[in-house]
């Protein structure tokens, strides 16, 4: 007999017992025993149909193929540059992703990124060791100038772009402030500095109140009184707001 | 003379109470406080990040590096001399041990985690209080792992086995300290240190009491992480 041992949607810690039967299937986070699924690390247990996985809710960025992250520039090579990606393992930019400018043999790299540049980029290649390649080429793929970085956790990423956007192009309308979320948990913003201050801290609110439901509503009001503007929610979703939030790409393929 | 009571009046499998909390160091990826009658530890935990120099690194399976340090202030009044010295790094190294056989390491190649462990206060079992801490710590960082792990000290007082040893019983003339650490779900044992004498029959008993022991540890352990995300809980629940 299969059963469930715990409830979906509960917080689990490592090492405690998920499900007994062969019937459920082991997926990210966990890991079956015998006939029993265990969780192997901390967060909130999702139940689909026979799948459990583990939604983690701490825990440095783990690299995945296709994201857009925000990088800096650590070193400069012959062939490339290489990026750190605020994970375990730097990424490689080579010449030929980077630009479809042609460059000259032997050219100087740093007249295209520097040392502590940022940059928007995208994984496009991941192996086994963990060695990352990245790309430039793609819409919205590009140096930052200017502007501010911050620093938040990548496993709310996800809450800060909202549904399709909705709650990151709301905070950009609100403030007029240009922002772009990399998946890898910076964020980097420009505007006025008034602005930059109030979007800074939305981010921090969202980020601390991650788990509260009716969220988007709560910020807006917050945004409102702050601003002194009434804001109207944006009937189409623009579509590099809806592009960045990997559990919509997920949501689409099923 | 004959060891009929304890010094501090409780039963001889009795635990001293036990005190957790995870999420207590922000700047840390995860860390814990974790304390046990009059011994308290902290453990913070840093990683996976990349690790230099690289001839450190190995491309199959990421490591775990411990530093264990009693603060100056922290023993009967005489000042401990900071830094690494010998029984140090020998906690730091089984320490580092007894956790990598829960961590998968392997998820991480050529990586390390970083666990520091500090006691601002010790009362013998410094090194059970370091990875009882150090195991909140690690499943705070999300570091994937097989199972927790909680370590209790047992031994021998004169005649009499008992578990979690206060510095008084620890430094009895007549006394065995045994530190065990154990691993939540399969009770493998993952670190035993020994001096002094015991019969066989006595060192059974004592692992006997040990998986017994720890069983309040990993209770103590698991509702600390609960409760930092208590609220999280609770808005999702029905």
């Amino acid at each position: 007999m299969s059963e469930l041992l715990v409830k979906n949607k509960s917080i689990v810690v490592p090492g405690e017992e998920l499900a007994s039967g062969m019937d459920f299937l082991p997926s990210f986070g966990t890991y079956r025993d015998k006939d029993i699924i265990v969780a192997s690390r901390l967060g909130m247990v999702n139940v689909e149909g026979k799948v459990i996985k583990i939604t983690p809710l701490s825990g440095k960025y783990n690299p995945r193929r296709g994201d857009m992250i925000i990088g800096k520039i650590v070193d400069v090579s012959y062939s490339g540059w290489r990026v750190d990606t605020n994970s375990a393992y730097p990424a490689m930019l080579s010449i030929k992703d980077a630009t479809s400018e042609f460059i000259n043999r032997g050219a100087d790299l740093t007249q295209f990124f520097d040392v502590d540049d940022y940059i928007v980029a995208s994984i496009f290649n991941i192996t086994s060791q963990k060695l990352i390649d990245v790309t430039m080429k793609g819409p919205g793929l590009r140096k930052l100038v200017g502007g501010r970085i911050i620093q938040i956790n990548t496993n709310k990423v996800p809450r800060i772009i909202g549904k399709q956007g909705s709650m990151i192009s709301m905070v950009k309308d609100a403030t007029g402030c240009k922002i772009i979320v990399g998946q890898n948990g910076l964020l980097w913003l420009t505007g006025e500095p008034k602005m930059e201050l109030l979007v800074v801290e939305t981010i921090k609110k969202i980020e601390d109140e991650a788990h509260m439901s009716g969220l988007t509503e709560k910020i807006k009001n917050f945004l409102e009184k702050k601003t002194g503007k009434k804001i109207e929610p944006r009937e189409e979703v623009r579509n590099d707001d809806m592009r960045m939030n990997r559990n919509d790409e997920v949501r689409r393929e099923r | 003379m004959t060891y009929s009571k304890r010094t501090d009046g409780r039963k001889f499998e009795e635990l001293r109470p036990i005190e957790a909390k995870a999420g207590v160091i922000p700047r840390a990826d995860g860390s814990a406080w974790f304390k046990m009658g009059n011994t308290a530890a902290y453990a913070a935990v840093y990683g996976p990040r990349s690790l230099y120099p690289k001839f450190m690194q190995n491309p199959k399976v990421g490591i775990i590096r411990v530093n264990y340090s009693m603060m100056p202030f922290s023993s009967a009044g005489e000042r401990v001399r900071p830094g690494p010295n010998r029984r140090s790094k020998e906690i730091s190294m089984v320490i580092e041990k007894a956790l990598a056989s829960v961590v998968n390491l392997e998820e991480f190649p050529n990586s390390v985690v970083d666990v520091f462990i500090a006691l601002p206060q010790t009362d013998a079992g410094t090194r059970c209080a370091g990875i009882c801490a150090a195991s909140i710590a690690l499943a705070d960082a999300g570091i994937p792992m097989k199972d927790m792990i909680a370590a209790l000290s047992v031994g021998r007082v004169a005649d009499k086995l008992l578990v979690d040893l206060n510095y008084d019983e620890d430094s009895h003339e007549d006394g065995v300290d045994i530190p065990v650490a154990i691993v939540q779900r399969s009770g493998h044992v993952a670190l035993l240190q020994m001096d002094g004498l015991l019969t066989r029959e006595q060192l059974k008993t004592l692992l006997g009491m040990a998986q017994e022991g720890v069983k309040k540890i990993f209770e103590e352990q698991k509702k600390a992480l609960k409760n930092k995300y208590k609220a999280i809980e609770e808005e999702n629940g029905e």
